[in-house]
């Protein structure tokens, strides 16, 4: 099968309406504080995520990644602060109406239904198809050429697949529909290098399409491969935040906030 | 990998367990009526079971309070046929259908009813708390079961059964008698219409997809919330439509009739899998059978013989028949 053309991006829309300035970042987030039960996870987190880029979230374990992912998608509450999405206020959203503003989610253990077929999977995520035969066909067949997994399985149950099937498939659903912020939790965690290589092939091209999208990722030279902007983590803190090129370009830097070379 | 990978082994049990009877019954028409019994009492129990594993495996609520959706339900069918006295008298089954039918509906409309009211005042304040759960459920039962009493009256009221559904139809050797007919019909009928909703419908996708993550359910853009109480609307009617059957099964009804059930129906959704319709189905199936078998065969043990069923089927598959991932 032919590549289908890569599909249309999100219309970036100003909540003001039409002819209104648009921000250039879709998603802020300014002072946020979160708390698990007793701990203090986020100490004031200020991130910017520059519309129509790919920015990465790095930082050693435990720095806070996933914890500002969930924040995010409403999944853990800010008990601080403020976050914003298209010059909208989402703190005190809940998950579905955050979900509901066109942000797609794919968490670090996949989310992936393994009752369900691929095709069940993909099916819940279209919310605009009541059924399989209301999908968007074109939008499938640009899916199926980046993931041709996703289609080779569509009818087998999603948890006999392996473990790179099954994150091509999260990353597959969140897009079955377009999007305009897709946020991933380590897309490239247990893939095989060929695999990774979809992968980057797939986020640059969604780019391409105006898709802003936030990753948080351990693997560094796939962040490197794919990030325009870089805010690094450390003990639930934004320590850094800048250009992945100028951070590339400097050693020092990278010593400093991650502990190696990039 | 093979495209159809479903799991056969279980539905191998039913059959299994009638056939390693036969030779201990003997008589082979005696066998037929037990079986036939056995299902219909088996089906009228995953009537009443289908909705609270859906409620247990989506919403991870224990509600041991589903009994009283089971007496309301057969309480209010006395009402209903109590005054369609013409149409259950006569012996034609079609007109006692005209009876039966609805008073089955209106069952299933007042315990949704109640079961929605039950969701919001009493379930609903315990989400993720499994000890208040057990605790304000039994106390939700308990003042269901006073308040049946205070409309009704404490004492024990005839459910009889229509005229058209009495006796037995003729096999052989074997009478089976024609409401167990009519009970594995009803049942068979409530399981196909679940299966066709779980798999063909998206709602029955957020079921299935809820009853495994919830989270990424939300993450998609779903109100789980609103699908817990349609669930447990559906779950309580289900109630309901289970005591109508089971009061003309027992051709009584009591207002403790709910708690009399609830071990048999913790049995079944154990044996079967917290949260597989499926499951259930294997599960009563095998109780109902169990009942009757070892009620014809060593009365005494019948109440342990299905105790220890679920001990032997935890034996092999710890989670039940058919478990449900992330359970």
């Amino acid at each position: 099968m032919s590549a289908a053309r890569p599909p249309e991006g999100a219309r970036h829309r100003s909540p003001q309406g039409e002819g209104s300035p648009v921000s250039a970042n879709l998603l802020e987030l300014r002072g946020v504080h979160t708390h698990i039960g007793a701990y203090h996870i986020l100490h004031g987190v200020d991130l910017q995520v520059p519309r129509g880029q790919v920015s990465l979230l790095l930082g050693r374990n435990g720095a806070g990644k996933t914890t500002t992912l969930r924040t995010i998608m409403g999944l853990w509450r800010a008990s601080q602060g403020t976050l914003s999405f298209d010059g909208r206020d989402i703190t005190a959203l809940a998950t579905p109406q955050i979900a509901g503003l066109n942000i797609a989610y794919v968490p670090e253990n996949m989310g992936i239904f393994s009752d369900l077929t691929v095709q069940e999977n993909m099916l819940l995520a279209a919310r605009g198809a009541a059924r399989a035969s209301q999908m968007d066909t074109q939008r499938l067949a640009w899916i199926f050429s980046l993931f041709p997994a996703v289609e080779k399985f569509w009818n087998h149950p999603a948890g006999k697949l392996s473990g790179g099937q099954k994150q091509m498939l999260a990353v597959a659903r969140a897009i079955v529909e377009p999007r305009e912020l897709l946020i991933v939790d380590e897309p490239s965690k247990g893939l095989a290098p060929a695999i990774i290589n979809n992968m980057i092939d797939a986020f640059s091209q969604l780019k391409a399409s105006g898709v802003t999208i936030l990753l948080v990722e351990q693997n560094i030279h796939f962040a490197k491969r794919v990030g325009d902007s870089v805010a690094v983590m450390d003990n639930g803190r934004v320590v850094h935040a800048g250009s992945m090129q100028a951070l590339s370009a400097d050693p020092q830097l990278q010593h400093a906030l991650l502990g190696l070379a990039i | 990998m093979n495209k159809s990978d479903f799991d056969w082994k279980p539905m191998a049990l039913v059959p299994l367990l009638a056939l390693i009877v036969f030779p201990l019954i003997g008589s082979p028409s005696t066998w037929l009526t037990l079986t036939v019994a056995g299902l219909a009492m088996g089906l009228i129990i995953f009537v009443i079971a289908s909705g609270l594993t859906l409620v247990f495996g989506l919403m991870d609520v224990l509600n041991f309070g589903h009994g009283v959706f089971i007496a309301l339900g057969a309480f209010v069918a006395t009402s209903v046929l109590g005054g369609m006295g013409d149409w259950t008298g006569s012996a034609s089954l079609w007109r006692n259908l005209v009876a039966v039918v609805p008073a089955m509906l209106v069952a299933m409309a007042v315990a949704g009813a109640v079961g929605l009211a039950f969701e919001r005042f009493i379930v609903r304040p315990v989400y993720g708390q499994h000890l208040k759960q057990i605790l304000i459920t039994m106390g939700g039962m308990i003042i269901g079961e006073e308040l049946i009493k205070v409309v009704w009256g404490p004492q024990q009221i005839p459910l009889p059964l229509p005229e058209g559904m009495r006796g037995s139809i003729l096999i052989g050797d074997a009478a089976i008698e024609k409401y167990r007919l009519i009970a594995v019909v009803v049942g068979l009928a409530v399981f196909a219409a679940l299966a066709w909703t779980l798999g063909r419908t998206k709602i029955g996708l957020l079921i299935r997809a809820g009853v495994q993550d919830r989270e990424m359910v939300e993450s998609l853009g779903y109100r789980i919330r609103r699908l817990f109480v349609g669930v447990f609307v559906v779950g309580s009617a289900l109630a309901g439509l289970g005591g109508v059957m089971w009061g003309l099964y027992q051709q009584t009804v009591v207002p403790q009739m709910g708690a009399q059930v609830n071990i048999l129906i913790f049995i079944v959704i154990i044996i079967g899998g917290l949260g597989s319709t499926t499951g259930a189905l294997i599960g009563a199936l095998m109780v109902g059978l169990m009942a009757n078998y070892t009620g014809f065969l060593a009365p005494k043990v019948a109440l342990f013989s299905n105790i220890a069923l679920m001990a032997a089927v935890l034996l092999w598959r710890p989670q039940g028949v058919y478990p449900v991932a992330n359970r």
